[in-house]
């Protein structure tokens, strides 16, 4: 028992390693919220008159709106007027090859591993990096071009492909959505876009990272995916961000808009600082995710692995609107020290013989929260849906808390749904098997967190699941081998 | 809704509490007054509330209920079909409310054994340390009302090492054949050490051209060692609305069964807090719920572990027809200490028509480590297999059908060991499903 608390202490208190500050010039809103800043914001992208007006109805629905305070977490209430919702890198670069880039920035994505020139030559995955709200470098979008993708920052997308973002902006998570939904629509920064045509499966696996770089930003990023009928793509969002005692905001939005027979399957590893030992700074997590099946036999897929941030609240959910059509959220979610949780999904089932699956494993550590929250509606008119759900939660401390808040609202007779939750520790018996055959017990707690993660980790694509296995080992230091 | 209506709602049931208290000379009675004044301020839930998303209690609300005054209409021919099989219970009968000695049989207890109305015994010691100790009146709204209004049901007391091996039944009629009624009955059953009980609570309704308001509490103290079980049984009729609360506190190694039937009624919610106080407590919670027509059947349910080393189970299962809806909201709550806590949950429903609607959220708050707890839920038809197993053996597709949803009941039933009561329950469930399709 006593060598399970020395292994219990030592994962709970090892640091956050990917901590550190790039000392880029930033050119800065100033600090606050009203129309003035929406219309900087606008200005200082260039943006045409409509996407400006857009902004400034959802800063006006905002304005109506109260924060809600019906999640799990708690935290001091934000001043909205003291943040700074507009930071970008000074020099905008338009660069030929990799030499060109800022060496300050380049240092920074290899202090993060991500390495552009191996992945570029190894690995082919393009990357779309973000630092502090504005593309800073996309990596293989000619390749992309040819097959008729379209992968870019946001705001190139506003001016390139206008009849694309008018169409599809807000068309699943409108501006009127939610508090932060709304928020975001207002002053979003920047993010990435990504279109995918007809019947083309695309070739590599998308991604971006989000960084969260100056003190006092906001970091507002609005991600849109459209894959037309018979697309396949592949997204990937992975988020690492450098030690600050202020808390940080972000509130980020991503919609998915997925046609008849297309595929849109999205990753997301999430590490973003989550406050030191006593619970100090660490960023606020508030993002709306939400995906529409709109055809039939379409299908979305979040994977999700959240070890950062102080407060995490997000539920990536899927709208089940055509026949058969299919929704998958794999999620693992690990709390440590002072961390909150309360992530989950939404499984809206409109259509006939709808699918979907929720597999969620939390793991609490330390004095942390972790909650479960998720919703499955089966409506009226969706026959033969089905849903499984399974949510269990590991324990790795007497003093943290898992808790499981599932909503199932079945209005139909034909619908099959299942839901399961289990909260456990990690059982003596498992371990004492596992001493028993010469595995030590920093070990045997390492392969069983790793096991019980397994399911999830399965479903992240090979680049990203070395990642997660990283950042699970920097969670639980000591424990994982 | 609008809250100039709310308030003419509240203000309904403010207006009749004055006549009420001064007619039963409850205007001193600390209990009641501190009660309404906590309902006033508390107003009625609505569906914002977390609590009462699913259920919305506006169409009870918008009833005229008279309070009965304890006059005696009933008859021993009203009560039969309600009675247990066999003849050796402990019967009490509560006519609106009031209990109706001449109906009742309380005979022949056991040394030191009290089981009497609550109206006559407000002045045993028992009743002043317990009564409005334990339901949560300052937080739920029902649970203020009922003890605003408190002044009879039933009171037992069991002292230390006694037994009452015969069953209890404690029986509720709401008679509105003359006007639409409200009654608040209330309920103290304290048992201490080394006791054992068995208690069967039904409701009914007589009469069915006015509507009904049946707001009931049952307080219920489980001393060391005790061994309890409770029935809670509700059958009144489609004009019916029922709401219940129910709060138990058991003390070290004590085992407290309960089971919620609810077979009837048209808004019914059944609230049940049960507080594993000290250690090694075992609690099992059985609930059945079957529904047609537009009713909506809202079970609440709180387990929670205050003290390690406790278990608890819980079963729920559900039958919904026509436009009924269903809502079933299961609770686990294990505290910081409650380390070696298992906690079990489970909840089934079959929905048989299309118009049903099943709401379910279950729900674990764990702050222990070392505890086993799960949960699960599942909403869906009968098993098609099992279906045409039945029909290629030569039986009927509707015969088949009540089989497998009578199958279904009676897992939950089989719990009652009250004999009597599961003899006159199995009939009623098989009527109701048997024409439910």
């Amino acid at each position: 028992m006593t060598e399970d608390q020395k292994i219990i202490t030592e994962v709970t208190e090892s640091d956050y390693k990917w901590g550190f500050i790039s000392d880029i010039e930033s050119d800065q809103a100033p600090k606050g919220l009203n129309e003035e800043v929406i219309r900087f914001i606008s200005l200082k992208k260039n943006e045409p008159a409509w996407m400006l007006e857009w902004r400034l109805k959802a800063y006006r629905h905002w304005l109506t709106m109260t924060e809600p305070v019906w999640p799990n977490v708690h935290y001091p209430k934000i001043d909205f007027n003291d943040i700074i919702y507009y930071s970008a890198p000074k020099k905008k670069p338009s660069l030929n090859s990799l030499d060109e880039l800022d060496p300050e920035i380049k240092a920074t994505f290899d202090k993060l591993g991500i390495s552009l020139e191996e992945q570029k030559r190894l690995s082919g995955v393009a990357v779309d990096a973000v630092i502090d709200s504005v593309s800073v470098k996309t990596t293989f979008r000619e390749s992309l071009g040819e097959l008729g993708v379209i992968f870019c920052s946001f705001s190139e997308a506003v001016h390139d492909h206008p009849e694309l973002i008018k169409q599809y902006l807000g068309s699943v998570v409108p501006y009127t959505d939610n508090y932060y939904a709304a928020l975001n629509s207002a002053v979003f920064s920047d993010g990435s876009f990504c279109y995918i045509p007809k019947s083309v499966r695309c070739p590599m696996e998308l991604s971006t990272y989000f960084r969260i770089n100056s003190a006092g930003t906001g970091q507002f990023e609005r991600t849109l995916i459209i894959a037309e009928e018979g697309a396949f793509v592949s997204y990937l969002e992975g988020c690492t961000a450098p030690m600050r005692d202020e808390n940080q905001l972000h509130a980020a939005v991503v919609e998915i808009y997925s046609h008849k027979d297309a595929q849109v399957k999205y990753s997301t590893v999430q590490n973003w600082y989550p406050g030191d030992k006593e619970g100090k700074g660490g960023i606020y997590n508030f993002v709306t995710k939400r995906g529409l099946c709109a055809g039939t036999h379409a299908k979305i897929s979040w994977t999700q692995v959240e070890t950062g941030s102080a407060i995490t609240w997000k539920y990536p959910s899927v709208i089940l609107k055509g026949d058969y059509s299919i929704g998958e959220f794999y999620s693992v979610a690990v709390t440590n020290n002072y961390q909150q949780a309360d992530t989950g999904t939404k499984m809206i089932h409109l259509g006939k013989n709808t699918k979907s699956t929720i597999i969620s494993k939390g793991i609490s550590g330390g004095k942390s929260q972790n909650s479960y929250r998720g919703l499955v509606r089966i409506n009226r008119k969706a026959e033969n849906a089905r849903n499984f759900s399974q949510c269990d939660s590991l324990l790795l401390g007497d003093k943290c808390g898992a808790h499981t808040f599932p909503y199932l609202e079945v209005s139909n007779k034909t619908a099959i749904v299942e839901h399961e939750a289990t909260t456990s520790k990690v059982g003596e018996d498992q371990i004492f098997y596992c001493n028993q055959r010469g595995i030590s017990t920093e070990d045997a707690v390492g392969l069983i967190v790793n096991g019980y993660c397994k399911e999830v980790f399965n479903q992240l694509p090979m680049e990203f699941a070395v990642e997660a296995q990283k950042l699970l080992a920097i969670s639980l230091e000591g424990s994982v081998g | 809704m609008n809250p100039a209506y709310q308030h003419t709602d509240k203000e309904k049931f403010l207006n009749s509490y004055g006549a009420f208290a001064s007619r039963h000379e409850l205007m001193d009675s600390p209990l009641n007054t501190l009660a309404i004044r906590k309902f006033e301020e508390l107003g009625f839930p609505t569906t914002k509330h977390e609590e009462w998303k699913y259920t919305n209690v506006s169409p009870i609300l918008k009833n005229r209920f008279a309070l009965s005054t304890g006059k005696s209409r009933l008859k021993r021919e009203d009560i039969l079909p309600f009675l247990l099989t066999g003849k050796d219970s402990i019967l009490l009968v509560f006519e609106n409310g009031f209990l109706n000695r001449e109906l009742s049989l309380i005979e022949n207890l056991p040394q030191g054994v009290i089981i009497d109305s609550l109206a006559s015994s407000r002045n045993h010691d028992v009743v002043k340390q317990h009564l409005g100790k334990y339901a949560p009146m300052k937080q739920e709204s029902f649970v203020a009302l009922n003890t605003a209004f408190i002044f009879d049901g039933a009171f037992i007391y069991l002292p230390v090492n006694a037994v009452v091996e015969r069953p209890i039944h404690l029986l509720y009629v709401n008679d509105s054949r003359e006007e639409a009624t409200v009654v608040y009955p209330r309920n103290l059953i304290v048992a201490k050490k080394n006791n054992s009980l068995k208690i069967a609570c039904t409701y009914h309704t007589i009469g069915n051209i006015n509507s009904a308001f049946t707001n009931s509490v049952s307080e219920i103290v489980t001393g060391a060692n005790a061994n309890v079980e409770f029935v809670k049984v509700q059958t009144e009729n489609d004009n019916t609305y029922h709401i219940s609360h129910t709060e138990v506190m058991q003390e070290r190694d004590s085992v407290f069964n309960i089971s919620t039937i609810t077979l009837g009624g048209n808004i019914v919610r059944n609230n049940l807090h049960i507080v594993l106080n000290d250690v090694n407590c075992t609690s099992h919670l059985y609930g059945l719920y079957i529904t047609d027509g537009n009713e909506l059947v809202d079970n609440h349910t709180l387990v929670d572990h205050a003290k390690p080393n406790c278990e608890s189970n819980e079963l729920y299962k559900g039958v919904l027809g026509g436009k009924s809806s269903g809502v079933f909201n299961g609770k686990v709550f294990v505290r910081p200490d409650a380390q070696k806590t298992n906690a079990y949950q489970s909840n089934k429903n079959i929905l048989l028509s299309d118009e049903a609607t099943m709401n379910t959220k279950p729900q674990l708050e764990i702050f222990a480590d070392d505890v086993k707890c799960s949960h699960g839920a599942t909403t869906g038809q009968l098993d098609s297999e099992a279906l045409f197993y039945l029909r290629s053996r030569g039986i009927g597709e509707k015969e088949a059908k009540a089989f497998l949803n009578i199958a279904f009941a009676a897992d939950v039933i089989k719990n009652i060991s009250l004999e009597p009561l599961r003899d006159r329950l199995m009939p009623l469930i098989e009527r109701k499903l048997k024409q439910g399709d």
